[in-house]
Parts: C-alpha cells; structure tokens; sequence
C-alpha cells in the first residue's frame, strides 16, 4: 500500500512557460496498489519521431497509475529485435515493448511496435500506425492504449478527449483536449458562462448551455466544422442536456410549463416530449447506458435526492437514501456504477454506487466537487474540484485509489466532460 | 510540436485580446453596472443609453431598483419588497408595449445545475407576483442564471446573500433595452 501522496509531477510540455499555461499540467497524487513493471524500450529509427512517441507511451501508462516503468537504460530495440528476455526479467520488467519509426514513401511515419511478456518469454502482439509528423503523439496515445489493454484486460482511454470549460478574466472558453491534457483547442469563447457540456455517443459534437442570450440556451456543436445549432430556446430555462446512447435525442431540462422538468427532444431541436410531471424540481437527467433508464435529480421528497425512470417517462424510483443532499448522477459506460455529488457535513464529495449491492462509497475528502464524469472505460471519473480557492478537475478511480490533479495556471477549470473511445 | 503549439497560441491570443474593452452589448451586466461610474448617462428624449425611459434607470425613481433578494432555501418574494414588484407591476399595466426578463440567481454551492432549477424558482416567483398584479404573460419571462453570474464573487455568508437575488430586465416596444 505505498500508494498515497507519492508525488510525481509530469509536466510534460517542451513548451516556454508561457505557454504551458494554456495547457492542463497533471499531477498524480497516488498510485495502485499491485502496478505492472513494464519497460519501454527505446524505438529504433528516426531519433526524433521515436523519441516523441516513446516519450507519450510511457507517461500515458505512468499516469494511469496500473504501471510502474521500468527503466530501458540506453539500449534500442526495434520490433523485430532479438529480446534477452533473462535481461529484461533480470531488471524487473514484466513486459517489454519495442518498436521503430519509420519515414514511408509519401511522407508519413509508420510506428511498429511489438509487446512483449519477459515471464512466458513470448510476444503478445504488436501493431502498426502510419500518421502524419505531427500526429506523433496521437500515435503513442494508440500504442499506450494497445498495451494497458493488452496488460490489464480493459480498454485504455489515452486516445479519448476531454471538454471542460476555463474561466479566465472575464472569458468563458470551452475546450477540448486529449486526455492527458495536452494539444487543447477551444472550441467556444464567450463573456457569457457556459456550463454542462456532454459528448455526443460519437465524439463529433458537445451539447452545453450557454448564457450567451442572458438566459440558459442549449446548443449543438460540431467540433470540426464549429457549427452551432440551438436545440432548446423555449420561454424559460432551458438546461441540463444529456444524449441518448445512439445520439438521437437529448434529454433536456425546461421550465416552459412553469417548473424545471425533463423533457426529451430529437438531436436537431425537433419533436419535444414531456417526461416528468412533478410539483418540484426535476433535472440533471442521464441515460443509462442501455438507454432504457434516466437517471436523474428530483426533490419530490423534500430534498434534492437521485431517482430513476423509463426513458419514456413514468413511475420513478428513489436511488440514493443517505443525507439530505445527493445530486449529478452519472451512470458508467459498463452500466454496473453511478458516481454522483454528496453532501456530508456541509461538504460537497464525489461518491460512487454499486448499482448491483446499492453500496455507496464516498471517494474523495474534498469540500467542493461537481460535475462528475465516467472515462469511456468506467475505470476513472474525472470531476471539477476546488485547491486553494481555484477551479482544477481531478481524475480519481472508481475504487478511489488513484488520482489525478488537472490544474491551469491561468484560470479557474470546471465542468469536465470525458469523452467516448476515439473511432 | 508545431501542431500542439498553435492552439495553446491561439489561446493565449484571445485571453490577450480579453482586456481591450469591446464595445459589445453582451460584455458586461447591465444591472451591475449601472450604479458603477456614478454619473448618470443623459441621452436627448428621456431615453438613457439604452434607449429605455429615464424612469427605468433613473437612481432618484423606483423603478431603478430592480434587485429581488431572498433568504436561504427561500424562493417567495419577501414582504419587505412586496411595494416594489407592485411598483414594477404598475409600470408594466401602463406600458403594455414593455417587456422584462427576471434573471434568477443562487449563491455557490451545489450543483450548478440543482442551483438554475433553484434560480429558477427565486425567477418564476417574481413573475407569479407580476402577473398577479395585472402584468401580461408574454410582458415577463422568467429565467435563471443559478450560481453562474454571482453579482459579489465572495465566498461567505454575506456574499451568497447578495447572490440569492432576482434581477429585472428591461426591453422597450422598440427593441432596444437591457436583454
């Protein structure tokens, strides 16, 4: 258990340090119990492509917290390589990966790799990747994401993006990442505030609210074309928008027909149907995974406290039973856990549910964490928190044990979004 | 690199260009800011500077305050402020060509969605009271901000007091106004 407040800064950028404050730096603040040992090896071939991509896989498995990096010393390996696997065993590697870049024919770089496991003395795959000189990076993220999965038995999610929204100055900007913070572009920038971004199942657009028309609109962005559509504008509010698993429609929050209640409206803005019909607040609706199921935040019974319902509406269900103050449901991709907001002693902390033992555990000592948000792979939830009087999101596991702290220099960091698996 | 640099360029273009004052409508908040320079803006036809009558926004008349605020957990419209909305009231039965928007607002905590439904409720509550008093429904909309636009950026209990507020939005038959 020598996890906890081991602190390993991975400041990452090359960038001038004025610079770096446009970017997420990430600090890991503890670390799994039981981490594979694993060496990179060195790639052969061009030094300075190799050397980008060597240098993405091994932060990637480093910050996942499941590794411990084995140091190659200054041997280079290629894919093909004869691998003294008494060596590699020797300085306590578990699995090795070596690999080459290579300049093909019309410009771009092919990455090979093969991954090793030193023990059975057998390779366990490999793989190619041809990109583009300045996708190097997106390159290792696939090699990382290949190895974790090879390594662990799950998915990896260092090819995914995330959203969030900086305050900086009197601006509002809406970015987008990759996972490890690095490369943001924004995708929005407004003096007005912007809240609750969500993916949609494809990757290709958020849904947020915006505060651009003095009043919570809901718009469609597509990312790469930086069209926005308005979904929901109606009298009123309108907030809180959540896509259904095959992107067709949002479930929104209105107050057109007096209080805030869910309502569902087809992607384009279309077809807008009634889904709760209570005296109170109904909102932060989710779809669980199997899109049957929304969950959502009501306080029907007094305080605000998570519930469930058809997708179609109806009866709903009381989820959680403890303290006065449980909202920001947020169902796993694997559909076993639902992490959510929870008020303990004027704290508010991130908690998870076994939806299967109804268990509830809270994961954090924090005062101030909002807006949870489940890595395509269930494995990490990333949430918006508050050190030292400022915005940062952090990354914490599902069982707790590993966190992440996603800080910007220059302003205040909320509202995080974890994308889908990169297509 | 080169790709990865550009966007954290761009970035710092734009938090760069952020301090030049724009002349946008949407740049600051009007209901903030009209007590700010301390001189009151004279436009010829008793209109101010946008385009409202000056006994909208003139500090010496009624009709200038246009701050609900509310206690904590509360969402009715207190006593102490019942003689305003009427006075907003009245104005709105004179002038049927005028509309509002009553902009709700919570303090920080929780979440920031709750906090709009909350908002919210503090909105629809002043409407409730306008309409009430003889005010037309398509006069008064009602919308939240929840904690998002707090007027004092504190952190204790006598900043999310001035937090917990509904603000009332002005637009004149022609357009022109506050929303």
């Amino acid at each position: 258990m020598h996890q906890i407040f081991q602190k390993i800064f991975l400041v990452l950028s090359l960038l001038a340090a004025t610079l770096a404050q446009a970017q997420l730096s990430i600090e890991i603040t503890g670390a799994g119990a039981n981490r594979i040992p694993v060496a990179i090896a060195n790639f052969a071939g061009d030094p300075a492509a190799a050397q980008v991509v060597t240098t993405t896989v091994r932060a990637d498995l480093e910050r996942s917290g499941l590794f411990k990096l084995v140091d190659p010393g200054g041997s280079t390996l290629d894919e093909n390589a004869q691998v003294n696997f008494a060596d590699w065993k020797g300085r306590g590697a578990d699995a090795l990966a070596a690999g080459s870049l290579t300049r093909g024919g019309d410009g771009r770089m092919e990455a090979r790799f093969r991954l090793y496991d030193t023990q059975k003395q057998v390779a366990l795959g490999g793989a190619v990747f041809v990109t583009g000189n300045d996708q190097l990076r997106a390159a290792g993220h696939r090699i990382a994401d290949y190895i974790y999965e090879k390594l662990t038995g799950e998915k990896g999610v260092f090819s995914t993006r995330i959203a969030y929204v900086v305050k900086s100055g009197g601006q509002f900007r809406l970015q987008i990442a990759d996972a490890d913070g690095q490369g943001a572009a924004t995708a929005l920038s407004s003096t007005e505030p912007i809240i609750s971004p969500v993916w949609s199942p494809d990757g290709s657009k958020l849904a947020y609210v915006s505060f651009e028309k003095k009043k919570p609109v809901i718009y469609v962005h597509s990312l790469a074309s930086g069209q926005r559509q308005v979904v929901a504008n109606f009298k009123g509010s309108n907030s809180a928008p959540a896509w259904s698993p095959d992107g067709r429609k949002l479930a929104v929050v209105l107050s057109k027909d007096g209080n805030s209640q869910i309502y569902s409206v087809n992607a384009d803005g279309t077809g807008v149907q009634r889904l709760t019909n209570s005296p109170g607040i109904d909102t932060e609706p989710r779809y669980a995974p199997d899109g049957g199921t929304i969950y959502f935040t009501s306080d029907r019974g007094g305080s605000p406290q998570i519930y469930r319902m058809s997708a179609s509406g109806g009866d709903a269900q009381r989820v959680t039973f403890d303290g006065t103050y449980n909202v920001s449901p947020r169902p796993s991709a694997d559909g076993k856990t639902l992490a959510f907001i929870s008020r303990r002693d004027g704290r508010f902390q991130l908690a998870v549910m076994d939806l299967a033992s109804r268990q509830v555990q809270v994961l954090t000592d924090s005062n101030k964490d909002e807006s949870p948000s489940f890595a395509p792979n269930s494995r990490m939830i990333l949430i918006a928190t508050e050190i030292g009087g400022r915005g940062v999101l952090s990354a914490v596991s599902s069982d707790g044990r590993i966190k992440q702290r996603l800080s910007i220099a220059a302003g205040d960091v909320r509202e995080p979004a974890w994308g889908p698996f990169s297509q | 690199m080169k790709k990865l640099l550009i966007p954290a360029l761009l970035a710092a273009l734009i938090v760069g260009c952020s301090s030049t004052p724009v002349p946008d409508e949407n740049a600051g908040a009007p209901v903030e800011s009209r007590s700010g320079s301390g001189v009151t803006p004279v436009t010829a036809g008793g209109l101010d500077s946008r385009g409202l009558p000056k006994e909208l926004t003139d500090p010496k008349s009624v009709l200038s305050q246009r701050s609900i605020y509310f206690d904590l957990d509360k969402y009715e419209v207190k006593d102490e402020y019942k003689d305003l909305v009427a006075a907003h009231a009245k104005y709105l039965v004179a002038n049927k060509g005028f509309k509002v928007l009553i902009q709700g607002n919570t303090d920080e905590r929780g979440s920031r969605e709750y906090n709009l439904s909350l908002g919210q409720k503090r909105s629809d509550a002043v409407k409730r009271s306008l309409i009430l008093l003889g005010a037309k429904e398509d006069q008064v909309e009602s919308v939240s901000l929840g904690e998002e636009k707090p007027k004092n950026a504190g952190h204790d209990e006598s900043a999310w007091a001035d937090n917990r507020r509904a603000d009332i939005l002005y637009k004149a038959p022609d357009g022109r106004g506050e929303f």
